[in-house]
């Protein structure tokens, strides 16, 4: 809030300020006077144990024991002391815990970089480049994003078995090194965040395109690109049909060897609930630290990814 | 830099460059002007192409032929894989599971995105903090979410059925009834979609311009008649592209039936089986038939497709009549100066 100048003229500094935050107050009040009553926190109250409620109800089984699971449906609120004991014996059973792991760390950490890179490029031309046939293309890229990808699967997998790739991480990474919800959203966001000049500029400097891109439009990209890695690795972490049918029980990923586990422990749900939470960790840590940025990304792309 | 202008260059240009008035320099950095945003966006493109188009004709092949699994492919059948799945009743059951749990998860999750995205909308405190807790199952794998709730939705002594037994109500078969595995299957798609479809709808909620609401407010609308007279037909593009990705998405489902037991079958008479599921069935379970597998995925596509248009008209027609003008941008404007 500034000062203003035609009060200061007329009364001094000290009146001007004494006005400014008559003002400052009336302005708390009244936008304190707008704010909900207690209903809206109940219910927002209420939202927010319906989503947490569930992943603390995997805890809480996953550190009680399959006897004490059995006796109450409802388990205690406080939880058991079995944790530690269970995730060990998830980490030891046959479902090839770190290997899961391992799996998922790779092919979403490949996935986010690749789809990142290669969206950041296909971006910057539709955004910002000329060239022939520019408008249809980006229509057809938009268009593919409503083919549903999972009706492909018996020519993908016939595909994958000629490449002799099933049971191989790249047949769950190469077909989604680059997407067109990636292309889109790169594109969209470069439209307004990297002006013309900037990319006339370099050219006239002499800049090559690639240097261009380099220079110029991949660090106005950064923010958009930073969301977009995180969302597709989210995806890819989270995934399961294609992973399920290509990879197998033989090199799982983890939603692969969660199914796996539950398949094969299914008496006894201390140590598939350990498993889950394991599991789910890094992306709640993920989300903890990044939640904020996640809020912002649905709520600027409005598009479900 | 031109030859002319430089009058060090001893040797003349070929007869090409000559004409065109360019150094070999200059035409590089035009073939590069010109042919590398085709470059930049090729990777899509390729991309495309094989997992994409080539799949989607591929499956139409494959479907007209006996294709196995161990086999590879046999003979060529026209439509008679079509008429053979169409005949078996496994898909018809898949297919009513699947629309039903699909009614049941994108009806409920739009109504409740919509009302907890009025709700947000208000002028809380602690915006974020909000914001994040409705999305924070998003980023729980369906199939975590599929095993937790399957525990919860047990039907003897499960989670559920004790807390309503607590109420009074008897205990439900969560999973031996139809209806009742439809309604947990559609829990655990909401539980993981509602909090993101209602970032959405907030986000466009922000973006309906206050004086509308001043405007209702002076003619002594209610706050129910103004969120349906106002804010549901400004959200009408953002209903309707919500509507579609849920449509695509939902008759795809997978993951959450899957792990509603153990088995993966979908319950002993198959209650909650879904296409996907059945089509992973025939492929890749007993019957090991790809050229089915293909003939199914081909008819979900088309019912896809045709539900989609269909949501489409629907949504369409939301208000339509009702829809107020577009919105003058300065009082607006003005408003923000004063804040």
């Amino acid at each position: 809030m500034s000062i203003d100048p035609a009060i200061t003229g007329i009364a001094g500094k000290g009146a001007a300020r004494s006005a400014a935050r008559s003002r400052a107050r009336q302005a708390r009040r009244s936008s304190a006077g707008d704010r909900p009553g207690w209903v809206t926190y109940v219910i927002l109250g209420m939202v927010l144990a319906l989503s947490a409620f569930p992943l603390y109800y995997s805890f809480l089984l996953g550190s009680s024991d399959s006897v004490t699971i059995a006796k109450n449906p409802i388990p205690s609120m406080v939880p058991g002391g079995n944790f530690a004991d269970n995730v060990s014996r998830v980490v030891s059973s046959d479902i090839k815990f770190w290997q899961a792991a391992f799996n998922s760390l790779i092919v979403a950490l490949v996935t986010s970089i690749s789809v990142v890179f290669f969206a950041t490029l296909a971006g910057f031309a539709f955004s910002k480049l000329r060239f022939r046939g520019r408008g249809p293309l980006l229509v057809f890229v938009i268009a593919t994003m409503a083919i549903p990808a999972q009706l492909s699967v018996v020519p993908m997998f016939i595909l994958m078995a000629k490449l002799g790739w099933i049971g191989q991480l790249e047949a769950v990474i190469v077909p989604g090194m680059v997407t067109a919800f990636g292309v889109f959203w790169m594109t969209q966001y470069l439209e307004s965040a990297l002006p013309y000049e900037l990319v006339e500029a370099a050219r006239m400097d002499g800049c090559s395109m690639i240097r261009t891109f380099w220079h110029v439009a991949a660090p106005a990209a950064r923010p958009a690109a930073a969301m977009l890695g995180l969302f597709t690795f989210i995806g890819s972490w989270t995934a399961f049909f294609w992973p399920f049918i290509v990879l197998g029980s033989a090199n799982p990923t983890l939603p692969v060897s969660i199914q796996l586990l539950q398949a094969s422990y299914f008496k006894d749900y201390s140590l598939i609930m350990a498993g889950v939470t394991v599991a789910a960790a890094p992306l709640i840590v993920v989300f903890l630290f990044a939640g904020r940025q996640l809020v912002a990304g649905v709520m600027q792309g409005a598009v479900k990814g | 830099m031109t030859l002319q202008a430089d009058p060090a260059a001893k040797h003349r240009p070929t007869n090409t460059e000559a004409t065109a008035g360019l150094s070999v320099r200059q035409r590089l950095g035009l073939w590069d002007y010109k042919f590398s945003p085709y470059l930049y966006i090729a990777p899509f493109f390729v991309l495309f192409a094989i997992i994409g188009l080539f799949p989607l004709a591929y499956t139409m092949w494959v479907s007209l032929h006996d294709w196995s699994l161990i086999g590879g492919k046999g003979e060529f059948v026209g439509l008679g894989n079509y008429v053979e799945v169409v005949k078996q009743d496994n898909f018809w059951i898949g297919l009513r599971n699947t629309f039903s749990i699909f009614l049941l998860s994108g009806v409920t999750q739009t109504l409740g995105a919509l009302l907890l995205a009025a709700v947000l909308n208000q002028n809380i405190r602690a915006k974020t903090f909000w914001r994040m807790g409705v999305l924070l199952p998003f980023v729980v794998a369906p199939v975590a979410v599929g095993v937790i709730f399957n525990k919860m939705f047990a039907d003897k002594a499960g989670f559920i059925n004790t807390l309503l037994g607590g109420l009074g109500i008897d205990p439900i078969g969560w999973h031996s009834d139809v209806f009742a595995s439809h309604v947990a299957i559609a829990t655990m798609v909401n539980f993981r979609w509602t909090g993101y479809i209602t970032l959405i709808f907030l986000a466009a909620m922000q973006a309906i311009p206050r004086d509308l609401y001043e405007a209702a407010m002076l003619d002594g609308a209610s706050r129910v008649r103004q969120f349906l007279s106002i804010t549901v037909p400004m959200l009408r593009p953002t209903i309707i592209f919500v509507v579609i990705t849920a449509t695509i998405g939902g008759l795809q489902i997978f993951d959450e039936p899957r792990v509603f037991d153990q088995t993966g079958q979908g319950g002993a008479s198959r209650q909650w089986m879904t296409v996907t599921m059945y089509i992973y069935e025939l492929g890749w379970g007993a019957q090991q038939s790809f050229g089915r597998a293909a003939a199914v995925s081909w008819i979900l596509f088309l019912i896809i497709t045709a539900v989609g248009i269909l949501n489409y008209l629907i949504t369409q027609r939301i208000s339509s009549g009702t829809a107020p003008a577009k919105p003058k941008q300065t009082a607006k404007t003005s408003r923000k100066a004063h804040q």
